[in-house]
Order: C-alpha cells, then structure tokens, then sequence
C-alpha cells in the first residue's frame, strides 16, 4: 500500500513540477550572485547568503533558508492536503476504502509517502544548490569552508553538518505536514486542507515576530524553524535545535493523533 | 432457505435532526438479484454506504457475508465488488493503470495474476479497445463501464451496484444486464440499488423498497406484481359492455375496460354470450410502477410549498 501510495504521487507530472519549482528559485538566486557578484552584507538578506559568495558549497544550506520560509511549506501543504482530500474530492476515496484498504493503514501509507515527498524535495533542492552553488559560486577551495561562526569547517564536517539540517527541516516540515494532513481528513475540499495549513502556519509566523505574544512564542510550530542555522555555528548551538525537534514532536504527535481519531471515525459520503 | 449474504436488524442512520435510514432489516440471500428500490434520497446509497463501512451506522446491526459491519467489514470486503455513487478513477491515468493501481492497493490481488484478470474484465465490461487511453478521454458510459470492471477484478461474491447503468445507452444496459445475469448464474448475489423500475424489474428476482427511511417492503418481485383481482377486457364495442356489465367497470381507456368483481372466466362467457367481441382477455396485474408508487412518497428532491 505504501509502495502504491508513493508511486501514485510521483506518477504525478504536478510533484516533479513543484518539486522543479523549488529549484529553480535557489538556481535563479545563485545565477544572479555570480553574474552580479553583488551579495548581501553580512546580518542582511536570506540567512548564509552573505556567506555564499566566497564559498560555494555552504549554497546548498543558504538555498533551504530561501526556499524555507515560504515555498516548502506551500508545496508540503499542498501536497499533505490533497492526500484524503483530493481522493475524497475524485470519489476515488470510498473505492479504495472498500477496495479494501484500512482506514489507519491508508493514513500511514498517505503520511509515509509526503515524508518520501518532503526528504526527496529538500534532497532535491541541497543537491541542485550544491551542483548550482560549486560550479557557478565556488571560487574557493573547500578547505577553506568556513562556519557561521567563521572557523574552518572540512568537507566530512560540512557534510554531516549539511545532512542534520536536512533531517531538521525534513522534521519541521513533518510538523506542516500532520497539520495539512489532519485538515485533509476533515474536508472533501484538498485546496482547503492545503490553505487552511497555511493560514495557521502565516499566524504562527506574524505571532512569532510579536512582542505581545512572548507568553506564547516558544510554544509555536514556527518559532524555531531556523535554528538549523545554529548547525552550521562553531561549536553547534544544540539548545534551540533541541526544543525545536521537541515542540515539533509533539505538534506531529498531537496532530497525527487528531488526523486519525478524525479519520478513523468519520462517515465518508463523498 | 440459503445462507444470508445481506442481513441487517433495526439499521438506523441520523445525520443531525435528520432520520435518514430508520429501522431497516434487509436480508439478501446467496444467489439473490436483489433490487433496492427507492425514490432520490430516500436513504438507499446512505444504506449501500453502510453495508461497505464507509458510514457508521447510528444504531443496529448489519452482518455481510456472515461478518460483522463495521467492526469486521475488512474480512468481508475482499469478497465485495463494490460501485457506489458513481464510478471515480483518477484521470491523468489509463483506465488499465487505474484498475491494476486499485487492485495493488488491497488485499486478495495477486499481481502475478493481475495483468491477465484486467485485461479479462475489460474485455467483460466491453472496455478492451480503450484500456490504455486516459481516463479523463472517456466518456460517462465508459466510466460506468470502467467502474463496474473495478468491482469485477476479483471475481467476487456479492456485488454492490448503485445505479450501475446510469450513463450507458440501450445497448450498453442490455450489455450490462446480460453481464449481471451471467455472473449471478455462475453464482454471484447481485445487490442492486436503484431508482430506475425498469431495470429492476428486467433484473431483479427479489425487491426492498425503501420509502423516507423506512424498508416498506421486502418480497418476490412476482408477489410484488401479484394479480389485483380485477380484470381487463379489450372489446370491440365498449358501450355495449358497459351496459352489459353494468357498475362493474371500474375505469374504460377507448376499448380497454378494467371490470371489477368477475373473474376472467365469467366475465369472458357473459361477454361472449351477448355477442361482444374479447379482443383480449386476462387479470389486471400491477406493475412494478405502480406499487412502488402506491408504496412511497414523493422523492425528496420534489420539494413543495407547505
């Protein structure tokens, strides 16, 4: 089932066109820098941009702080939303449902394959960043890779580095992911499930960046979404990523929970 | 008696204030043609829904191929073939691709055996020349056919048919029907929810008849056709029959008279007797039509002013 779940999203021309997409920003990014060769100052524009110009292999982590904020939680939204309510929405539901396939082992197999779709997307967009950021960007050699912080960094440390962050914007994106998912079960509508994911996550975000709300902050899905940053400090800042990895813990947790009590007891009259 | 396929007790359904399957007990038997009769929402696809778990049931009890539903409806499902509410298929694919997809998605398909059972039923369902175009090129007939080739992949026991040939032209029903009476021969139940009398009563051997909710009955269709006690007479000069027959005829069309209170054989003689020529002869026998009319009432997609 989950096998047959992920080769129906990736049978879809629509996820590699979004998956596409997400490149193709980074790309534009770095092919501008190297024509221009005009980046930002340090402390301004998109997190490491600043960093990039000298080294090109930091690029894969400056193009997920681009695509980060917005894009990749618009494309995982989209693509957690439609997956109860596009088939609910095709009628395609109610004949896989008696086909049979369980309720709980179709919402596994559903959230199996976004994950698939979230780890090959951020994949995507590091690899095509590396490729991109090395050969248009990468001036200097890669010993001389520095951390945020400015030490030296070797290319195994930077790897390590580099794939940590991967799996901490991969769990962040899960957070997105249970939420849209949850949605999904809820409304026959996949745009929805889809908006309705990121008007919680837009709050979130405005919330975040409010004073007022200081009481909340630390407990909001979005508030440590960029501590990955801290992976790429001398030494690693853990602290953030820790709760960062904790409250995403338990909005998957709670969310993922709420999707199948949801799911598991609801009349399908689509 | 057989063996219950379908057999529900006091199966309720309430959605909010609204009572939309009250107090229903069906019972289908192995080898049954079972037609599901009933006006636009009178409950019928929220009963069909619940058989196949896709609902839950509000109060009662229903037992599908001796499982408990819903508890245990996946240990009946594999042996369902199921077409609720129209056919769905995702439309960026062939229908080929999407009934194989279907077929790998639960158990009781083989995938060594599912190329040959696919390119099978569609050739069943009459769909062979098209099973490599994408969905979203084919026409409404074609879905239904591609639909009703879905719930025959596994070869199972009972189907679940709601509206089955809606969409199809005359050929394509005579297709179908053909089809149903085929599989029922070989030992198929065939379920059959719909709101079209003819095809009931061209398929069908036993009738439910569901009117707001409530099951008002459940028989032989030939019970439900049963003669009224009335005759009809065809006469080559009316008015003298009338005459002859004097208050006896309940309702005259032209030359065909319905007559009241004589059997076939005594009205035959009289008629006869007084030099009347019969056309043609016999006892008035309901239509399907007409009882079920007489059975229910208006669908509730006729909504009048109070």
């Amino acid at each position: 089932m989950i096998v047959v779940e992920v080769r129906k999203l990736f049978g879809r021309p629509r996820t590699w066109v979004t998956i596409l997409l997400l490149c193709a920003l980074p790309t534009l990014v770095a092919v501008l820098l190297a024509v221009t060769e005009i980046g930002p100052r340090p402390g301004e524009g998109p997190t490491f941009l600043a960093a990039v110009l000298g080294n090109g292999a930091l690029y894969p982590a400056a193009a997920l702080g681009i695509v980060l904020p917005v894009f990749l939680p618009v494309a995982v939204s989209v693509v957690a939303g439609e997956a109860v309510a596009g088939e609910a929405g095709a009628g395609t539901l109610r004949y896989l449902l008696v086909r049979p396939v369980g309720r709980t082992r179709l919402l596994v197999a559903k959230l199996v394959s976004v994950c698939v779709f979230v780890l090959v997307a951020v994949a995507a967009v590091a690899v095509t960043a590396y490729v991109v950021g090395t050969s248009l960007l990468g001036t200097t050699p890669i010993t001389s890779t520095a951390t945020v912080s400015g030490t030296p960094l070797t290319a195994q440390e930077l790897a390590v580095r580099t794939v940590l962050m991967v799996l901490y914007i991969g769990w962040s994106m899960l957070g997105v992911a249970s939420l849209s998912l949850f949605l999904s079960t809820l409304t026959d509508s996949p745009l929805a499930a889809a908006l309705g994911g990121l008007a919680l996550l837009v709050s979130s975000s405005v919330l975040v960046a409010l004073d007022a709300a200081d009481v909340v902050r630390d407990y909001l899905p979005t508030r440590y979404w960029l501590a990955w940053v801290d992976l790429f400090r001398d030494p690693i800042l853990w602290r953030d990523v820790e709760r960062g990895v904790l409250v995403q813990g338990v909005y998957v947790v709670v969310l993922l929970g709420m999707a199948w009590a949801s799911f598991t007891t609801k009349d399908v009259t689509s | 008696m057989t063996a219950p396929v379908i057999s529900t007790r006091g199966l309720t359904k309430r959605y909010g204030r609204v009572l939309a399957v009250d107090g229903v007990d069906l019972d289908v038997h192995e080898g049954d043609r079972y037609g599901f009769l009933g006006p636009n929402g009178s409950g019928k696809t929220t009963t069909v829904r619940m058989l196949l778990g896709l609902v839950f049931p509000t109060r009662g009890e229903i037992e599908v191929l001796g499982h408990r539903v819903p508890r245990h409806v996946g240990r009946a499902l594999p042996d369902i073939g199921a077409l609720v509410e129209g056919p769905a298929a995702y439309p960026h694919l062939s229908g080929r691709a999407n009934l194989s997809l279907l077929d790998a998605s639960g158990p009781g398909g083989g995938w060594r055996t599912r190329r040959r059972r696919v390119g099978e039923v569609l050739e069943e369902v009459g769909l062979s020349g098209a099973g490599r175009r994408p969905v979203r090129t084919y026409s409404l007939g074609m879905k239904q056919r591609l639909g009703l080739a879905a719930a025959l992949v596994r070869r199972p026991r009972l189907l679940v048919l709601d509206e089955p040939t809606n969409g199809l032209d005359p050929r394509g029903i005579v297709h179908v029907r053909e089809l149903l009476v085929r599989l029922n021969e070989q030992g198929t139940t065939v379920f059959l929810s719909s709101h079209l009398l003819a095809e009931i009563e061209q398929l069908c051997t036993r009738v439910g008849v569901l009117d707001r909710g409530h099951l008002v009955t459940q028989t032989s269709l030939d019970s439900l056709r049963a003669p009224t006690g009335r005759a009809v007479v065809d006469v080559a000069d009316a008015d003298a029959a009338l005459a002859l027959l004097d208050g006896r005829v309940v309702q005259r069309e032209g030359s065909r008279l319905v007559v009241t209170g004589l059997p076939v054989e005594e009205l035959t003689r009289r008629l006869v007797r007084a030099g009347i020529g019969v056309r043609e002869v016999g006892p008035e026998r309901r239509t399907l039509e007409q009882a079920v009319l007489e059975l229910t009432h208006a669908g509730s997609d006729q909504v009048d002013a109070p």
